[in-house]
């Protein structure tokens, strides 16, 4: 036992009484208090397992193991914490709380509060647990309680047919993504059928069963984390639920799928081969790209925002490839620079996700609207939501000095060491890969101008934004403590990294150079001669130079403000729609990448002169990925359920000789097989 | 002592850049308007034009925000701070290590989010074709603006850009084909990120197809002056780019001395002089394109500069 | 031979890559052909280096063919042509310039692994290899992706730019040869341009999709 073993168990305890408080909502049943009841009690005990999950992370001792006597028979129920898993459940639990915390305020306008409460502290636990688990079984069962609990919670607005399809869509890819895992562990397990990771991690396997089990975790962490083309249930499940639990679907649950990637890939299944660091990095790079770009076409605040995760996810795939393509070559510090990168925005994103899927909440319960096509002026009705919103977009932007600047920038200086790997492929990809997150960060931003510009700025596009009051006083304290955050992050990012290196030392053999020795809090990543940054150099001349000029202006030119209608060019037009809306904004990029990668379908009805009715614009963006990926398997299944219901109206004697076929066949296999 | 000396040489750069930039704008309109065979404004013109704007009252739509008030000056500070940065006359300044290449880039993204906010805060057609358009065009122009600072740094082996200008004006590089890539995209996402013909004309209103006049008609008074002056300096942080990057020469080593800073602020004069007067040559020889052949003229760049990467990864010979 | 010698005729080569790629990009006949003389005098240039790097004074032959015959005569002529003829001014492409352009990165990348296992070389001489192999591609690439006849010349000769900036990036290569292809090519202009002028005169366009008609194997027609 060591020193961490308090907390550890603290932490433990808490995922019982996360389970708790779903007995504790069923016996509230519908009554007033169980809102507060519940979210109050998940924010105290969010808030302990932060701090015990805080407490193991900080303290670099070796890890914390437990067996308990439940689960499979020989192997027990195993827990366990290191560097990796404290620093998951610092991110799961951080969410968490936050989000407990916003919920005091934000359950309130629930419709259904009795079908997303008893699952709330459920889903908390399944993801604590799949951090925690330290055998096979555990973490599947704790991944597959994880995933049902939060399609229930998805489910919750079921008479909506749309909430219907997307948790129908969300089951069956988190079964497919369960099956993987489930068909990776046991490859790793082997036939001895050693399911405690201990076990996995020190048998060697053959290069055969490694990528194999790469490939299979790849496909089934991806899944969960919404890897293109995987990631179709994501844009439908995230905005369903409600945008407590949507900020938890997206910011913190897809990081447990990165998660159980790395612990997979980077832990268990033994050195790998650079090829998977080309497989990783493609698809990271295509997701990031697609993600950013079915964002910028969604006029639904909330699918938007769920279509942005994609393109994070991206973003750290990238960081997750690169890792596995310099460790597999030896470059245990480019390998540690890429993986610092990765888990810094794996941090960064569950915060500013979950900021502005609050954000996107709060829109939706003071304007009962989620299409931004309605919305607009908010910033005058909403200021402080406004500012708290503002802030998570100039963050997911990448954005200096706030903090998602500094893991692009950081991946970015990754891509830049990369040229010395030797496989060609990887040279041909690396480039294409940087090339891909260049655009993806431009176009994010694009995207949050959009999202932003549209919602809380101009005039607004309907009744409902035009009384929109200010949310309540919970949901902002959960808004401002996440918009701090993406601030000290950016500007004091060296702590950050210095906190994530002994996850560096147990993953990958080595760390990034010590940051907090570095004078003036800057960042090196490899040596000052090559790179540093520095965000509170960047902040402090920021705000010095734009208070001093303001100053200076109004101290010896002129102050002097007049407020009068708008001018407009002189021809300005009452009505707010002719202000850029959604569609129009997005236009000209969907002009440019149309061809290539949009199946847009625009559809135009314009009266000819002379004729009374509106005209129309109808706007249909489909994912690709649908008609690509899904459509051919979605036919496939239905021709082979056709012809297979053939079956149940044969004769008995066909009957029989299909079942003597069947035993033929397999008898000659037999034979064969000997 | 030598601290007081290193804020100060900082402080001349900080101060440098801001003061130089009205004249470079009046420079390129003079040569421009004499291409035209008119006589043209004043040089210093621009001076005159701030100084005017900044004693005005600024007039403010009935439903601006605060987000309408402080974006020009955010705007300013970010490309003040980001010009700044990069290196003119000398090398190896105090704060040069605060913020390379790459955050360089970022820091005018921070600009062009105010700004492109800014411009659908009074929620007018003509804001918003201008924001829509803006970010349409950085969308393009932002990354092979990065693909170029990558192409820079695979062949220095730093993104520092102090230490990019030292490496150059060692002139051990040699001519590289990626860095001639390199440059030929840059002069593209210059003309681009900078509103000049082809992409847009920064002596025109109320053309449909305008976009960075688009953003900020609704602007007066001393509002306009900070955007104005912000795009002045933004031209001239492109200049300083052009100069670092790809015509070190002259420019002060760390350690040097009162003459060789002399020398280095006389080069970095000449060579934006130079720029300034090529530039509107440039824009007088061809014309105003389509809004939608933006993406081919950028795109061209973003490939030009994938070219350069990619041939750097491939080897390091190119 | 010192560094900068190198250097130079490596970014002639780029130069000319460059070029190709802008021949890409341009939508109108009349810059397609001035892109087009710019290339050939980029040819022309690189040329006479080698003829100077090499020490082979046949060379500025090649060099001083390349600049008159394809920096001049030729687009001078595809001009008249374009005048005479009042050829659309816009190029009707089969697929949009920006994804030709991306196809032309990946022709560039499969070119450089191509010639990546040519040994016994120089790395130098390799990459000019590439380079000269890229045009080539892209100048097939032209030809498949335009529509009029014109551009399809065009795309044919930087093609053989291309070859010829292979040929002479290699060491001693006889005259002869670089006459007969000049020579080839100069015939295949003319041919090509009757068959233009005879297209335009059936067809009353140069759009060669207007000969499908009269292959005769499509039924559908």
């Amino acid at each position: 036992m060591t020193g961490i073993d308090l907390p550890a168990v603290t932490g433990l305890w808490c995922v019982a009484a996360f389970l708790g408080l779903a007995g504790l909502a069923v016996a509230a049943g519908p009554s007033k208090i169980a809102t507060p009841l519940i979210y109050g009690g998940a924010l105290v005990v969010a808030v302990v397992a932060l701090g015990a999950a805080l407490t193991c992370f900080l303290s670099s001792g070796p890890p914390w193991t437990l067996v308990l006597p439940i689960g499979l028979p020989g192997i027990g129920a195993r827990f366990r914490i290191d560097a990796l898993s404290a620093f998951f459940l610092v991110v799961v639990n951080l969410g968490a709380a936050v989000t407990s915390l916003y919920a005091l305020g934000y359950g309130r306008h629930e419709e259904t509060p009795a079908r997303v409460l008893p699952f709330y502290g459920p889903f908390l636990a399944g993801m604590n647990l799949v951090v925690f688990a330290d055998d096979a079984f555990t973490f599947l069962l704790a991944w597959e309680f994880m995933s049902l609990t939060s399609w229930a919670i998805v489910l919750a607005r079921h008479r909506d047919p749309a909430s219907g399809r997307a948790a129908f869509i969300y089951l069956v890819m988190a079964s497919f993504g369960t099956l993987c895992l489930l068909l990776g562990f046991g490859l790793l397990a082997g036939p001895a059928g050693g399911y405690a990771f201990e076990t996995i991690r020190l048998a060697s396997h053959t290069p055969f069963t490694t990528t194999l089990a790469v490939v299979l975790a790849l496909l089934g962490a991806g899944s969960k984390a919404g890897l293109v083309p995987l990631h179709v249930w994501l844009p439908l499940a995230h905005p369903a639920a409600p945008s407590h639990v949507s900020a938890l679907l997206s910011g913190v649950m897809t990081k447990v799928g990165v998660y159980g990637f790395i612990r997979i890939v980077l832990d268990l299944a033994g050195p790998p081969n650079p090829w998977l660091g080309l497989v990783v990095l493609t698809l990271g790079g295509i997701t990031a790209a697609i993600g950013v770009l079915y964002a910028l076409m969604q006029h639904d605040l909330k699918r938007l925002l769920a279509y942005h995760t994609v393109e994070n996810i991206g973003i750290i795939f990238i960081g997750l490839g690169l890792t596995l393509a310099f460790r597999a070559n030896g470059m245990n510090v480019a390998a540690a620079l890429a993986l610092t990168a990765a888990l810094f925005h794996v941090f960064n994103h569950s915060i500013f996700k979950s900021l502005l899927f609050f954000g996107a909440g709060a829109v939706l319960a003071a304007t009962g609207e989620r299409d931004m096509e309605q919305l607009g002026g908010l910033i005058h009705r909403m200021p402080q939501t406004a500012v708290a919103f503002l802030i998570g977009c100039a963050a997911i932007s990448a954005l200096p000095p706030l903090n998602g600047f500094v893991s692009e920038w950081l991946t970015f200086q990754a891509i830049l060491v990369s040229p010395d790997l030797p496989q060609w492929g990887l040279k041909l990809t690396v480039p294409a890969a940087g090339a891909l997150l260049a655009l993806s960060a431009a176009l994010a931003a694009a995207c949050f101008v959009k999202a932003f510009g549209v919602t809380f700025l101009g005039r607004p596009r309907s009744s409902a934004a035009k009384v929109a009051n200010e949310v309540d006083t919970f949901s902002l304290t959960a808004m401002y403590l996440l918009a701090a955050i993406c601030f000290l992050a950016g500007v004091l990012p060296g702590f950050v990294i210095d906190a994530l290196s002994p996850v560096m030392a147990m993953l990958v053999g080595d760390t990034m150079p010590q940051q907090v020795a570095v004078p003036w809090l800057s960042i090196v990543p490899i040596a000052e001669s090559r790179s540093s940054y520095n965000g509170l150099v960047i902040l402090t001349f920021l705000i010095a130079s734009g208070t001093m000029t303001a100053m200076v202006i109004h101290r010896f030119a002129t102050r002097a403000t007049r407020r009068s209608a708008i001018w407009d060019c002189g021809f300005p037009l009452d009505a707010p729609q002719t202000q850029y809306g959604s569609a129009s904004f997005s236009m000209p990029i969907r002009r440019v990448f149309g061809t290539a990668v949009f199946s847009v379908h625009e559809r135009i009805d314009m009266p000819r002169p002379g004729e009374l009715r509106a005209g129309s614009f109808h706007l249909r963006v489909i994912d690709p990925a649908w008609r690509l990926a899904y459509g051919p398997i979605a036919r496939a299944v239905t021709a082979a359920s056709l012809s297979l219901n053939r079956l149940q109206f044969l004769t008995i004697r066909r009957y029989l000789t299909l079942v003597f076929c069947t035993l033929i066949a397999l008898l000659v296999m037999v034979a064969a097989w000997r | 002592m030598a601290l007081i000396l290193d804020l100060f040489l900082q402080l001349i750069q900080m101060v440098l850049v801001v003061a130089i930039a009205p004249a470079v704008i009046g420079v390129t309109r003079k040569v421009k308007a004499r291409l035209l065979r008119r006589v043209g404004p004043p040089v210093l013109q621009p001076y005159r034009d701030l100084w005017k704007l900044m004693h005005k009252e600024a007039v403010l739509a009935d439903n601006a925000s605060w987000i309408y008030r402080t974006a020009p000056y955010l705007i300013f500070a970010a490309t003040w701070v980001a010009a700044a940065l990069v290196p003119s006359y000398a090398t190896g300044l105090l704060f040069s290590w605060s913020a390379d290449l790459i955050a360089i880039v970022a820091l005018l993204g921070t600009a062009r989010f105010a700004l492109a906010l800014a411009g659908m805060d009074v929620g007018t057609a003509f804001g918003g074709i201008g924001s829509s358009r803006e970010m349409m065009i950085a969308s393009l122009a932002e990354p092979a603006m990065l693909l170029i600072v990558f192409t820079v740094a695979l062949v220095a082996g730093t993104t520092q850009l102090s230490a990019v200008a030292t490496v150059f004006s060692a002139g051990t590089a040699g001519l590289r084909v990626s860095l001639g890539l390199g440059l030929f995209a840059f002069l593209l996402v210059a003309i681009a990120e900078n509103a000049r013909i082809p992409i847009d004309n920064p002596a025109t209103h109320l053309e449909l197809t305008m976009v960075h006049e688009a953003m900020v008609l609704e602007y007066s008074g001393r509002h306009l002056a900070m955007i104005e002056a912000a795009a002045a300096l933004k031209l001239v942080l492109y200049f300083s780019l052009i100069i670092c990057l790809f015509m070190p020469f002259g420019i002060a080593g760390p350690g040097a001395g009162l003459s060789d800073y002399l020398l280095g602020i006389v080069a970095y004069l000449a060579k934006l002089l130079v720029l300034a007067v090529l530039l509107p040559i440039s824009e007088t020889t061809v014309a105003k394109m389509r809004v939608f052949r933006y993406p081919l003229f950028v795109g061209s760049a973003f490939a030009a500069a994938a070219l350069a990467v990619f041939l750097l990864f491939v080897s390091k010979g190119f | 031979m010192s560094q900068l010698w190198f250097d130079v005729a490596h970014l002639l080569a780029g130069g000319m890559l460059v070029l190709s790629f802008a021949l890409l990009y341009q939508d109108r006949i009349a810059a397609v052909i001035n892109v087009f003389a710019l290339q050939a005098i980029a040819l022309s240039l690189s040329v006479a280096w080698q003829a100077l790097v090499q020490d082979a004074p046949h060379l500025i032959v090649t060099a001083a063919i390349a600049l008159i015959v394809k920096g001049f005569v030729i687009p001078t002529a595809l001009h008249h042509i374009i005048r005479q003829m009042q050829i659309h001014r816009e190029i009707e492409e089969v697929i949009g310039s920006g994804l030709t352009m991306l196809t032309g990165l990946g022709l560039v990348a499969l070119s450089i692994l191509l010639v990546q296992p040519v040994g016994e070389v120089s790395i130098y001489v390799r990459e000019d290899l590439a380079f000269a192999l890229a045009v080539i591609l892209l100048g097939l690439l032209m030809m498949i992706t335009r529509r009029n006849a014109v551009t399809q010349v065009v795309g044919f000769m930087s093609l053989e730019n291309g070859l010829v900036l292979a040929a002479t990036g290699a060491k001693g290569m006889p005259l002869v040869v670089e006459i007969s292809v000049a020579f080839s090519i100069l015939i295949a202009f003319i041919v090509f341009g009757i068959f233009v002028f005879r297209i335009r005169e059936r067809f009353d366009t140069v759009d060669v999709s207007a000969l499908d008609r009269f292959r005769g194997e499509r039924s559908d027609a």
